[in-house]
């Protein structure tokens, strides 16, 4: 075949989604818009205490049916301060950088929840700080992850 | 069983970052035309075949029906896989299960991805949990790198450790004609290259590649007719657990020790070390090169740099990883697990050419993906 | 094809809209009232296979969702694939799994959300971007153009195609598991709005929410539990061509194919007289006719006559989607599944008030597609 010019077709798609966060992801939303508190649940069978509540304790397939209300603070166990552009699914933008990436464990809590720490200098991290939610103001919930604005070191 | 199980062709495209020449249907006949060419059949012989890439990196629903004209695929038995970045060692253990069944006897398997037509990390995003975890993750890169740190302060491992990893896959990847990234690097070149997401840097982690990967696997009769040294399955292992990003335990690898421990269990392995004679590892930063090794048995937690540095792992050393340069040398992600077991079977087969480990009488081939999830495929010369 | 078993099954009730249950609630659902219904626990059962796709679920890596809801973390993690595709190519792959002497019990389970995202730009993405993409081609229009082109190749009527409308949403009626079901007239269906000529609203699948699972078993697995095994007794699967403009769309070449792989392993030679009852993928009103010509049940462009002489209602000696089939519940994904489990509820005879009499139902015929316009197809013959 000759050579040609190579073209491109360019398309900016967006679906919509409309995701039900389901009983468990519904009861830890309206708790943390209404309360400003986090909530996870307990296997029965082994102990872990999950956060988000979830339907199911993966390893035992027991449903971690007690509900156990978890502290505004926690240990930072790992980070990275992500330092890279790329195209935010969440807003079609540039998310802006760098931020800093934590993996929280909650007082209370077995497993971590992921969010953002308001430190981005990698001198003045370390794994095993304290660290405490940082909320929007009430009347700015809206039920979403979000709702909490970033975690603060308190160390 | 209803009959054992071997490789007996394997295809692949040249992977670039971009291939403008060819749409996604022409880059996966490209695969097809290489593997069929290598186990010197026609397309009437398959009599099934599997598909799989991650849908989202170029925006394709029901890719196994909209890419027949280039499986060729038509008036055939079609299935799609996908279970992201371990997508093509999924494949690979379907096309093992096709034909161990009995109910085919040669199968095809693709495996494709064309990164450079989406914002990759926006895509990977997208396989976050919506309500939980996408907000705030930011694609493959933070996971690892927030597992590369915690590795680091619990063994003292250096980032010059790490950077002897992507050293001896840079230089393995100069030894193979297909792979995306040819050129051999330096320690010191790694660890001036611009920092990322701490501590992983730039020449730490893989490439976006464009490129496809086909394997096809025969039952035991048509294998021992069509290939001089086929490449028997022995065994496969899966281990796909956690459904959120923020349950993993960071400082071990649960699931390769978990699908390791399964695989040696079955065939009888007991030094992993001693035993393997080559692994096609998917890892896709350097950091995994250290403690995914540990967690396959190699060595004790925190001793993987010695075998690095001693170059136990290098061409030539006891136990190679990644001849062909590996994931760090070329990642179009739906075909990166194929590409795994496709380089295991050429060095049992004895057909790996510049890349060939001598007398590889056990290959392993692993995939990654997912939420830290595994895969294995143990290949061998003889069938189990 | 006797060694394998339907053992334990379970759906939800297909509704528009599920907002007390996430992806992993629905799953989760299932999978223990499959367990229940096979007399299992989670540690009985050796391997998975999820049934879920990205552009459904709106995130790359679907089946990570649902990981811990289906079992794959349990005790130190099982092994664990993933089908993108009808729960009927899906259920196929896991069968293969078990006749591969690999694994003795497969759990296979699928989800759906049709009411989170955008059906219209979902189905419009399983069109080829340069081509037909653009035309906004999607599942209605595309399957209105096979409508008319049936329509026109062998004079069949938009009536014939309402009664088809009007026979499933009547069987409806009797199924709790439905999601739309009625006493609708022929005049009422015409008069229905029309969405893409010639289809109406009556003649469409509703959108909806739904899980299902299914558990398979090896046969001395399948004899050892006290209930009644269904056997897969036969099945295959095909694809076609993509290009519509490929293809002649009032043929399914696929599903002739398909349909003579299963009756060839299932023995069975007069489908019409030999199969008790058929579920299949009518996702729109035409296709219930055109597939049951292409499976061999009347000859080619008689689909019109058939529906007219009564044989597939109930009542009739071929019995076509009593369940009201998928113009009452269109799960995308389950809703072959859900044809399946309707085929063993009626062959165990516990299809409460819907159940085929009096005449015992011996074998029956499960159908699912992937693709525009049924490209590709699984056939599924069971029996008891």
């Amino acid at each position: 075949m000759k050579k040609t010019e190579l073209l491109f077709l360019k398309e900016d798609v967006d679906i919509p989604y409309n995701w039900a966060a389901g009983r468990y992801g519904s009861l830890f939303l309206t708790r943390l818009r209404d309360e400003g508190k986090f909530i996870g649940n307990r296997c029965p069978s082994c102990g872990k205490v999950y956060l988000p509540p979830r339907v199911v304790c993966g390893p035992c397939f027991t449903p971690p049916e007690e509900i156990v209300e978890l502290g505004d603070t926690g240990t930072l166990v790992s980070y990275s301060v992500v330092n890279y552009p790329f195209i935010d699914p969440e807003t079609g933008s540039r998310r802006p950088i760098p931020y800093t990436l934590g993996y929280i464990r909650l007082d209370g809590c077995d497993t971590y929840l992921s969010h953002f720490v308001d430190e981005t200098d990698p001198a003045k991290l370390t794994p095993g700080l304290r660290v405490k939610a940082v909320f929007r103001p009430r009347e700015e919930r809206t039920g979403r992850l979000q709702d909490v604005l970033h975690f603060k070191i308190v160390d | 069983m209803a009959q054992r199980v071997a490789i007996i062709g394997f295809g692949q495209t040249r992977h670039r970052s971009r291939r403008d020449d060819v749409n996604g249907v022409e880059l996966i006949q490209e695969a097809v035309r290489a593997a069929l060419e290598d186990a010197d059949l026609t397309l009437d012989q398959i009599d099934a075949m599997i598909i799989g890439n991650m849908d989202h990196f170029e925006g394709v629903n029901y890719v196994d029906t909209w890419s027949v004209d280039g499986t060729g695929a038509y008036m055939k038995p079609l299935l799609k896989l996908t279970t992201g970045g371990t997508t093509g060692t999924t494949l690979g253990i379907a096309g093992y299960h096709f034909v161990a069944s009995g109910l085919f006897d040669t199968v095809l398997v693709v495996g494709w991805e064309k990164n450079s037509e989406s914002d990759t990390t926006g895509a990977i995003i997208t396989c976050s949990d919506p309500i939980f975890d996408r907000f705030s993750f930011s694609g493959a890169l933070p996971g690892l790198a927030v597992e590369a740190s915690a590795y680091m302060k619990a063994y003292g491992i250096t980032q010059e450790d790490a950077a002897r990893v992507t050293v001896r896959d840079r230089r393995h990847g100069a030894n193979n004609p297909y792979a995306h990234l040819r050129t051999p690097v330096t320690v010191e070149e790694v660890m001036n290259s611009p920092m990322l997401s701490w501590p992983v840097k730039l020449l730490d982690i893989c490439p976006r590649t464009d490129g496809a990967a086909a394997v096809i696997f025969a039952g035991e009769r048509k294998a021992r007719r069509l290939a001089p040294q086929p490449a028997w399955v022995i065994a496969t292992s899966v281990r796909h657990d956690y459904a959120y990003f923020h349950d993993i335990d960071y400082t071990r690898m649960h699931t390769i020790e978990g699908a390791a421990k399964e695989l040696y269990q079955y065939v009888g392995i007991k030094e992993p070390l001693k035993e393997l004679d080559v692994i096609e590892l998917y890892q896709p930063y350097s950091f995994a090169g250290l403690k995914w090794i540990e967690a396959l048995g190699l060595c004790p937690p925190g001793e993987s740099p010695r075998l690095l540095w001693d170059g136990v792992t290098d061409m030539g050393g006891e136990l190679p990883i990644n001849p062909s340069g590996g994931v760090i040398c070329t990642n179009c992600i739906g075909a990166t697990g194929l590409l795994r077991i496709g380089e295991a079977a050429l060095q049992v087969m004895g057909r790996a050419e510049g890349r060939q480990v001598p007398n590889v009488n056990l290959a392993l081939a692993t995939g990654f993906g997912g939420a830290f999830w595994s895969d294995m495929m143990l290949l061998g010369r003889r069938p189990w | 094809m006797t060694n394998v078993a339907i053992v334990g099954a379970a759906q939800t009730p297909y509704r528009r809209r599920r907002d007390d249950a996430s992806l992993a609630e629905l799953v989760h659902e299932v999978t223990v009232a499959a367990l229940a219904d096979a007399g299992l626990e989670m540690g009985d059962i050796d391997n998975i296979v999820t049934v879920s796709n990205d552009f459904w679920d709106g995130r790359t890596i679907s089946s990570m969702a649902v990981m811990d809801a289906s079992g794959s973390s349990y005790a130190g993690g099982k092994n664990v694939s993933t089908v993108e595709g009808d729960g009927t190519f899906g259920l196929f792959y896991g069968a293969m799994r078990i006749l591969s002497g690999v694994y003795r019990t497969t759990l296979v389970v699928a989800h759906s959300k049709g009411s989170e995202g955008d059906p219209m730009m979902i189905t419009n993405s399983m069109f080829d971007y340069i081509y037909t993409r653009p035309l906004g081609l999607e599942f209605i229009s595309s399957c209105a153009l096979q409508a008319r082109r049936y329509m026109d190749k062998y004079g069949l009527t938009e009536a014939d195609f309402a009664l088809v409308s009007v026979k499933n949403r009547r069987n409806a009626l009797r199924n709790p598991y439905a999601q739309l079901a009625g006493e609708l007239t022929v005049e009422e269906v015409l008069a229905s709005p029309v969405l893409a000529d010639p289809l109406k609203r009556h003649d469409l699948s509703p959108i909806s929410d739904g899980a299902a699972a299914v558990i398979l078993a090896d046969s001395p697995v399948a004899l050892r539990l006290g209930r009644k095994p269904v056997w897969l007794k036969g099945g295959a699967f095909c694809s076609e061509d993509h290009f519509l403009g490929d293809r002649d769309l009032a043929e399914a070449p696929a599903l002739r194919e398909a349909s003579r792989r299963a009756f060839e392993m299932a023995g069975v030679t007069d489908p019409f007289r030999e199969i008790d009852v058929v579920e299949l993928y009518d996702a729109c009103s035409y296709m219930e006719l055109l597939w049951l010509e292409e499976m061999g049940f009347c000859p080619r462009g008689e689909g019109g006559t058939l529906i007219r002489s009564g044989e597939t209602a109930p009542e009739g000696s071929l019995p076509v989607n009593p369940s009201g089939g998928v113009l009452s519940a269109h799960a995308v994904l389950v809703a072959g599944l859900a044809r399946v489990i309707e085929v063993v509820l009626q062959l165990r005879g516990e299809a409460g008030p819907r159940q085929l009499g009096p005449k015992p139902v011996e074998l029956g015929l499960a159908h699912g597609i992937n693709g525009p316009c049924g490209q590709s197809h699984c056939v599924l013959v069971l029996g008891a």
